[in-house]
């Protein structure tokens, strides 16, 4: 397979946010700022690369039968490595992202890449989708948490581009999380397709 | 009158689905039509309630008695996964109407990061086992409400004539954040 279109593709044509409507409850939850829309998805790269490539090496020992339980596992184990690595070296965002760190382990993304692609292919194949898929997912959050932070107060990545009283409040609520999110859809289908 | 809090603060003023964001996949997934979100419903009251009772006991009797926490992850979602399958085991069994009806969305609830979010915020905020019954109960409730509602405004959806670019997940997004901006009204009420 050609391993650069195995890569791409999580970025456009598959993108899992925007296209398939995969693991919407962190990239609603976390996003009112850039940077936690980008740790979110940088955690959750790590766990889908390496969740892939332990799945791809047992998956030949693995009964048909216990696979989904035994696929969850994996990933709960990687996503605890996360949150003490987390807790440990950025208690900030550790705090900031809160209850959505063990939720990474019912992220429909984690499982449904290890279910249909790292459990059928092989090594390499699958650390390459993982990375591709994992990087779209946090391009995906990055560019929503941009967007509400730059519309709620006027930042990106913190840094102040207009005076934060021009900003709209709704867009870092809950509302503007679900609004910003389908507009951004509609923009990214538009492009995508053009 | 802390129960009184807890109900009306989990259905109304946190709402799961929401406000905290819990259990999106299925918001979005199905609630096309009014009846099938009201199955949706009966199964995530009917597993919610019951992993939260049993992940509080292993909380309190196997994970802090011998100060092992940090496999809350990992025990947690195990369980649940087995809970549910046995869930439909012994439905299937004991009430077969019930299972016709609950069935279909049995398998689907493990991914319910609802389940697992009730779960670990009901031990992170220390509640004894009444409170988290309550308050599981009532987050299914609150679950419950926006499902349904959300799926009464998708079936008048269907009726008008949405723009190209808009049709599909863009305006039901849109349509869940008008939803939420209604649910933020209650804030302030406890």
């Amino acid at each position: 397979m050609n391993q650069w279109k195995n890569f791409s593709k999580g970025f456009f044509k598959d993108n899992p946010v925007f296209v398939m409507l995969l693991g919407m409850c962190p990239t609603l939850g976390v996003t009112s700022s850039a940077i936690n829309g980008l740790g979110m998805g940088l955690a959750t790269t790590f766990v889908l690369v390496m969740s892939n490539i332990v799945v791809a090496l047992v998956k030949d020992f693995i009964p048909e039968k216990v696979r989904i339980p035994s696929f969850i596992v994996i990933i709960a184990s990687f996503v605890t490595v996360v949150e003490m690595v987390m807790q440990a070296y950025l208690p900030a965002l550790f705090e900031a992202l809160g209850l959505f760190i063990p939720l990474i382990v019912v992220n429909c993304l984690v499982l449904g890449r290890a279910e249909a692609f790292a459990s059928k292919n092989t090594l390499g194949s699958s650390v390459v989708d993982g990375l591709g898929m994992g990087l779209g997912f946090s391009m995906a959050l990055t560019m929503l948490g941009a967007v509400r932070e730059l519309f709620g107060s006027g930042k990106i990545f913190g840094l102040s581009l207009f005076s934060e009283s021009y900003g709209m409040l709704i867009f870092v609520l809950a509302p503007g999380a679900f609004i910003a999110l389908g507009y951004l859809t509609a923009f990214i289908n538009k492009v995508r397709k053009a | 009158m802390t129960y009184f809090i807890i109900i009306i603060s989990a259905i109304f003023v946190n709402n799961i689905v929401l406000s905290q964001f819990l259990g999106i996949c299925p918001f979005l997934g199905v609630s096309k039509k009014i009846s099938t979100g009201i199955g949706m419903t009966g199964a995530v009251t009917f597993v919610m309630v019951i992993a939260t009772i049993v992940t509080y006991f292993i909380q309190e009797f196997i994970l802090e008695k011998f100060g092992i926490t940090y496999l809350q992850t990992i025990s947690f979602i195990l369980v649940i996964a087995a809970l549910v399958q046995l869930v439909e085991i012994v439905l299937k069994k004991v009430s077969p109407p019930l299972y016709q009806a609950l069935g279909v969305f049995l398998p689907l609830i493990t991914t319910n990061c609802a389940i697992l979010g009730v779960a670990i915020m009901t031990v992170s905020r220390d509640y004894n086992l009444i409170e988290a019954v309550i308050f599981s109960a009532s987050s299914a409730v609150g679950f419950g409400l926006a499902l349904i509602t959300f799926a009464g405004i998708r079936e008048q959806l269907d009726l008008v004539n949405v723009p190209k670019g808009m049709q599909g997940a863009p305006i039901a997004l849109v349509v869940a954040g008008l939803l939420a901006m209604a649910f933020m009204g209650f804030a302030g009420l406890v």
